[in-house]
């Protein structure tokens, strides 16, 4: 199915759900609401003919103004795939429903997005921080990270400020 | 006499171990010498490549590709610089795509031939990894010529390659490629046929490709349990769609659709196809111009891009976000290697200790790319 | 032995037991000497062997061929520091590698190497020779629990299960040719093949050939040699039992387990190859040195196995042991006690 006729079905199906459908990118994607992302992805798992029997990645974002999960879908079985957003304020907690039931790949992504951007993925089995140390203080990957300077006993300052 | 307890042992598997490919942790909760749970733990080679690449300009994060997957670090590259000339709408010159899929195909041997000889040593076989490495010889020095380094390349660029093919390349390319049929050959009889491999690989760790494809595996192992399904041909870039070659996909046979023999036999056979496409890629190798660079590598603000290539592994994304400045605003790496470790607990439970070694084994990641 | 040891005493003019300790001594001694150097040597033999089959040269360097490297790799052990993990018990960490040590010098003491020349003409020599076997057990055991560390426990549970079991063929097919030759003492056993080649007990009846490759692939299990050497797996348990010890303690195992490969090749020759005799009358070779000879042929055969074969998994060892090994061995000795039965020259 071409991006367009995917973007209609969605469209249909969950209505105001859909915040925004953005065909003329290079990679066409759609904006979902929040707390439907469960919902919407289930139907595109279990749906005969749009069949998305694959998660090829799901990626933390951080625009500045907000933080956004991007989600790109693949069916191996039909040969199209969909790219979906989430958009989250930044400030508070950045609370996501999980898709970890949908699909395995996204146990270890979503805890990557976790340890990196501090997503609380609602109803995830496990969501701990993977790459960084359990310990680790910050999320990483947000534009506004202030690296830490010192982690246990080591000196993590900058090397200038170190010599001083 | 106090009460003799039978329970359970946790033991740690890493994160230094002869058998885990790289600095990999595995939580085993073992009762006698069956595994009832295990707990992959990463993380211990995390150097923060999509934070660098941040800090980077295009060209600058293409060394740091590299060394991702340190095995394959031509394909790593390659996925890399698609995805930036994808969002730029540039077209590469034929002789750079030409030259491009042939260092791919190369690395992808090289890949496979120490792989498929590390699978052995985990079944206890210390003789064929030393005739992968003595046969990987000869591709690294093939590597060396053309960009000067033998691991860790840094020769694609933003419009085609860094460095032309040297006058000798073609010539010691095509003798290796004469060289290398037999070999395999050699390598087939002393370890694919073996009872005693046999018994070790046959039925165990098998991965059905509903759980497969549920944990969105790819590549050779997604091919070992049977799917048909390779990003060369059918999603194909660059010139792939020219050339001929066979999807080896996992059969019945001495081994069970999805089990290790089936994984490790896939890549051994990977091995000749590759051979097969580095041929006609030389012999189409057409004269011109190996890069045209653009002035300025600045892709449009706001366009994002996930583009995926075939890498030995198998299907390696980059994700990336330009603002229209000279560097990246995110890069992500979808990387087939912590993929696939997150399938392990879906299929490595309720076996022995010896057959978990030998599924891990065959998944082949690499940790590089698992924790960038 | 004994007229050795009067005669020595009567040289010396002292009491008689004098005479026969010293000879206890010497003897001793000698032994150590011949196992320390057939390891030495083994050792060389099997990395230069190694590095051939693995398309590369071996050890080179040191000495002409390499043969210094083995001298220097010792000289590097005995320098190196002594570690005790703190945690492991120290006993039966130190006993641990004299156990397997003693137990694999100890069998040395029954095979003769001629007619003359030889330390103990035990009546019961071949069954010594199997005690001493599964004295090892212990050792390895006592190793993988004062380790203190879980796979250490994991690998000498396994040497365990796998040395035990493989006693039972291994047995078997020894007294196979005890069957045949009607005697345990191992001095009579050769005597008895003496003559032509077609004398020695190999060929003497389809049983003791089939009993051979029994004794052979057994006795490749009892030494945790690959493909049987699940207890040592290099890719799953690092080095299995003897994964805490370094130095001088780990040199010991090395030593144990070279002694014990020259020791079941001695064991073969002497059983079924027919020992110290040439296989041509008349031939003026010595009696030691045939049986040198035949011995490091299957020790060669040994390393060969190993550098080209993979490794069984534990269950698969048992199941060799238990489903194939046991039941052809139980064949062989019925189908030898008939034999002889029926030709009762054939010894």
């Amino acid at each position: 199915m071409e991006p367009k006729d995917i973007h209609e079905r969605l469209k249909e199906t969950f209505g105001a759900k859909i915040a925004s459908s953005v065909l003329e990118a290079i990679d066409p994607y759609l904006v979902v609401e929040t707390a439907a992302i469960a919902e919407v992805c289930r139907y595109l798992k279990e749906e005969p003919d749009l069949a998305f029997d694959t998660l090829m990645c799901l990626s933390g974002v951080d625009t500045k103004e907000k933080l956004q999960v991007v989600y790109h879908l693949y069916s191996i079985a039909r040969r199209h795939r969909v790219v979906l957003k989430v958009e989250t304020p930044r400030e508070g907690e950045p609370s996501v429903p999980t898709v970890s039931h949908l699909w395995g790949t996204a146990d270890f992504h979503e805890r990557e997005a976790y340890d990196m951007f501090g997503f609380r993925f609602e109803g995830h089995p496990d969501l701990r921080r993977i790459l960084c140390p359990d310990d680790w203080e910050g999320y990483p990957l947000r534009k506004d990270y202030v690296y830490p300077e010192t982690y246990r006993d080591i000196d993590n300052r900058q090397v200038e400020t170190r010599d001083a | 006499m106090p009460d003799v307890r039978t329970e359970e042992m946790v033991l740690n598997m890493g994160p230094q171990h002869p058998s885990t490919h790289g600095v990999f942790r595995a939580e085993l909760v073992t009762d006698g010498e069956i595994v009832t749970a295990v707990r992959p733990h990463v993380g211990y080679l995390h150097r923060c490549f999509e934070k660098h690449a941040e800090n980077l300009s295009y060209t600058g994060v293409i060394p740091f590709t590299d060394r991702l997957d340190y095995l394959a670090s031509m394909n790593q590259n390659f996925g890399f610089v698609l995805a930036v000339e994808k969002m730029l709408g540039l077209e590469v010159p034929e002789r750079a795509d030409y030259i491009r899929v042939i260092m791919a195909e190369l690395n992808r041997m090289a890949s496979h031939l120490m792989m498929v000889g590390h699978m052995g040593t985990d079944a206890g076989a210390i003789t064929p990894i030393l005739y992968g490495f003595r046969d990987r010889e000869y591709i690294l020095d093939l590597f060396e010529e053309v960009s000067g380094a033998r691991l860790l390349y840094n020769y694609y660029r933003v419009g085609g390659v860094i460095a032309d093919l040297t006058p000798k390349f073609v010539e010691k390319t095509r003798k290796f490629l004469d060289y290398i049929g037999p070999m395999i050959d050699d390598f087939d009889q002393l370890l694919s046929y073996n009872k005693i491999f046999l018994g070790r690989t046959v039925g165990v760790g098998i991965l059905p490709p509903e759980v497969a494809i549920n944990y969105a595996v790819t590549g050779p192992n997604l091919r070992g349990s049977g799917v048909n399904w390779d990003l060369r041909r059918d999603e194909p870039y660059s010139i792939y769609p020219k050339l001929s070659f066979d999807v080896i996909v996992g059969k019945e046979g001495p081994g069970v659709v999805g089990d290790s023999w089936n994984r490790y036999w896939v890549r051994v056979q990977e091995i000749r196809e590759s051979a097969k496409i580095v041929r006609q890629a030389l012999d189409g190798l057409p004269e011109g111009e190996f890069i045209r660079a653009p002035k300025n590598v600045r892709p449009p603000k706001g366009a994002d891009l996930y583009h995926r290539t075939e890498t030995p592994r198998g299907e390696l994304g980059y994700y990336i976000i330009s603002d229209g400045t000279p560097t990246p605003f995110r890069v992500k790496v979808r990387s087939p290697g912590f993929v696939h470790i997150s399938a392990i607990p879906a299929f490595c439970t309720n076996i022995m200790v010896a057959d978990l070694v030998m599924s891990m084994g065959t998944l082949d990641f690499v940790m590089g790319e698992v924790d960038r | 032995m004994r007229e050795w040891g009067r005669s020595l005493a009567g040289t010396l003019g002292a009491p008689e037991w004098v005479g026969q300790v010293a000879l206890m001594f010497i003897g001793a001694i000698g032994v150590f000497l011949i196992m320390a150097l057939a390891a030495l040597a083994f050792v060389w033999l099997e990395r230069k062997v190694a590095g051939r089959i693995q398309s590369r040269y071996g050890p080179n360097r040191a000495g002409k061929f390499g043969l210094l490297q083995t001298l220097a790799d010792a000289v590097k052990l005995l320098l190196k520091e002594d570690i005790i993990p703190a945690a492991a018990d120290r006993r039966l960490f130190i006993l641990a590698p004299y156990i397997v040590f003693i137990a694999t010098f100890a069998a040395f003491v029954v095979i003769p190497w001629s007619g003359k020349l030889y330390i103990s003409d035990l009546n019961v020599g071949i069954l010594y020779l199997i005690a001493m076997g599964s004295f090892v057990v212990v050792g390895i055991l006592m190793a993988g629990w004062a380790s203190n560390n879980k796979w250490s426990l994991l690998g000498a549970m396994r040497a365990a299960a796998q040395i035990v079991s493989y006693e039972v063929p291994v047995a078997l097919a020894i007294l196979t040719v005890i069957v045949l030759a009607g005697t345990m003492n191992m001095r009579e056993i050769q005597e008895a093949q003496s003559g032509w080649i077609w004398k020695w007990h190999v060929f003497q009846s389809p049983f003791t050939f089939l009993a051979f490759f029994l004794y052979f692939v057994g006795s490749i299990a009892e030494a945790n040699r690959t493909p049987f050497d699940m207890p040592e797996a290099e890719q799953e348990l690092t080095a299995g039992f003897h994964t805490e010890y370094s130095g001088m303690r780990w040199a010991f195992f090395f030593l144990a387990e070279y002694g014990n490969l020259l020791l079941v090749s001695l064991v073969a020759a002497v059983l079924f190859l027919g020992g110290w005799n040439v296989g041509i009358p008349g031939v003026p070779i010595p009696g030691p040195i045939v049986l040198a000879a035949k011995a490091v042929l299957l020790v060669l055969l040994q390393m060969w196995l190993r550098w080209t074969l993979p490794r069984l998994r534990v269950d698969q060892v048992m199941a060799v042991c238990w489903k194939y090994l046991m039941p052809l061995s139980f064949g062989t000795l019925i189908g030898a006690g008939a034999w002889r039965m029926f030709f009762p020259g054939a010894a």
